[in-house]
């Protein structure tokens, strides 16, 4: 078995018009930025991105947004140092948001990798996130009614992966890739190094390779905040 | 008292986060939230040592490192860099949210635009216009055995925070257990404000004035005494 593909573009390179792909990480942390810049590159429109967030300064999920291929962004926090590139397309009605708390979000995408095709949680309860949602009373108090999130991609990214697509992470860059890993029809890793079966721990590993379809290397993947200081734009 | 008096009295940002700190037992699994409760962090009692989650994925993170020393990979919820602590953990979205939402977590600590006597919390938005953000907020409120708001006690333009409704859109309904502002300490309970701590120089009817509840009393009103900061 031998997941592994030559290179990002390679990894990307099915990824179409109207798709909905969840995107990894917590802001620039945990962020696949070599894989959405070779997505860039290919162009497909009218994307449904599932992310935390919603891109900061002029790379990764914001340019992907100047570039006119998002229609629709499900996220828990659409703002960050430089939301330019959402908060315009957003203002003049170009691009549509829903809204989801943040460990709603999470557990909506954990519920669509596991086959729970809905849940109750007593997020949002009262407010006007859960308006339209059933509600149940579960021993004396109010829950929401959640379902679950799938994508037909998911682009993360781990820091070793094994050609069986088992992979671990760095630090706090685990994140929702693990969650989203599971939640798609196909996953794409990008990894720090590619290793032989074998060469993970089997006690170490985060997410099991079942749940990865492609694993492309990155030997030094680029950090979100770095290119953003540097004020570098990916167009 | 005069509205400059009252603003002439009452405790700063730091001094109320120090009066939160004070809750805080030793080895208390604790949510910070971003901005100004972050600052409860640096206010511990000495011999106390509170673990900080944050729900990005980390237990037990610890001070932000030296310039020029960041991974960008190493966060807070607030996308900060931060350290490690010995003894600290990685986890998961869904994990993170589920110490949250499970009820694992001992004090959660937000900010406020508005509290209701009912414990019912705005603090997320506060109208209709601009790009909604929501975050963690609506988990958080119902996610720790209590949930402390720090606030100054009115707006700036003078209005009560503490009201008998909130009119800004809610974070989440009668989740709020105690408040502390800038110039009391009022738990909620049944429903009702009850004031347990209030600055010296202000009467019950001061305090009254400035807020748009009734507040009420079940024990004696103690002096809330901070060191200058």
């Amino acid at each position: 078995m031998d997941k592994t593909v030559k290179n990002t573009a390679d990894a990307v390179k099915d990824i179409g018009d109207g798709a909905t792909i969840m995107i990894g990480g917590f802001g620039g942390s945990g962020a696949p930025i070599e894989l959405i810049h070779a997505l860039i590159d290919r162009r497909p429109t009218g994307l449904t991105v599932i992310n935390n967030n919603a891109g900061n300064g002029r790379i990764g999920i914001a340019a992907m947004i100047d570039a006119g291929m998002v229609r629709k962004m499900i996220c828990s926090f659409p703002r960050s140092s430089d939301p330019r590139a959402f908060t315009d397309r957003y203002l003049a009605g170009e691009i549509e948001l829903e809204l989801v708390p943040q460990g709603t979000l999470a557990e909506r995408i954990r519920a669509g990798g596991a086959g729970i095709p809905a849940f109750y949680t007593p997020t949002a309860y009262g407010t006007e996130l859960a308006e339209g949602k059933p509600i149940a009373e579960f021993d004396g108090r109010h829950y929401v009614q959640e379902r679950w999130l799938k994508a037909d991609f998911a682009i993360v990214k781990a820091y070793l992966g094994d050609r069986h697509g088992n992979l671990t992470y760095n630090k706090a860059g685990r994140n929702f890739n693990p969650l989203m890993c599971m939640a798609a029809t196909t996953t794409i890793a990008q990894v720090s190094r590619i290793v032989a079966p074998g060469e993970i721990d089997p006690e170490h590993v985060v997410t099991p390779g079942l749940f990865v379809n492609r694993i492309a290397e990155v030997e030094h993947p680029q950090q979100e905040e770095d290119l953003i200081r540097a004020g570098v734009s990916y167009a | 008292m005069s509205t400059e008096s009252l603003d002439d009295i009452k405790l700063s940002n730091a001094q109320i986060a120090w009066r939160a700190a004070q809750d805080i037992e030793d080895g208390a699994y604790v949510n910070l939230g971003i901005g100004f409760p972050e600052m409860v962090a640096r206010y511990q009692p000495p011999g106390r040592r509170a673990i900080f989650h944050t729900e990005n994925g980390i237990l037990d993170f610890g001070e932000p490192p030296p310039p020029g020393q960041e991974d960008w990979d190493l966060i807070n919820a607030g996308k900060r860099a931060v350290t490690l602590n010995p003894g600290a953990a990685f986890f998961h979205h869904a994990d993170s949210f589920a110490m949250v939402r499970g009820g694992h977590l001992d004090v959660a600590i937000l900010g406020a635009y508005q509290v209701a006597q009912t414990g019912d919390l705005a603090n997320w938005r506060v109208g209709s216009k601009g790009v909604p953000a929501v975050g963690g907020a609506m988990d958080l409120v119902h996610g720790a055995k209590q949930v402390f708001v720090i606030t100054e006690h009115v707006t700036k333009d003078g209005k009560p925070k503490l009201v008998e409704a909130c009119s800004f859109p809610l974070t989440g309904v009668a989740c709020i257990t105690r408040v502390y502002t800038s110039h009391a300490v009022i738990d909620i309970a049944d429903g009702r404000f009850l004031v347990r701590e209030k600055l010296a120089a202000l009467s019950m009817d001061d305090l009254q004035a400035m807020t748009g509840a009734p507040l009420h009393v079940a024990a004696p009103v103690v002096d809330l005494v901070v060191p200058e900061l």
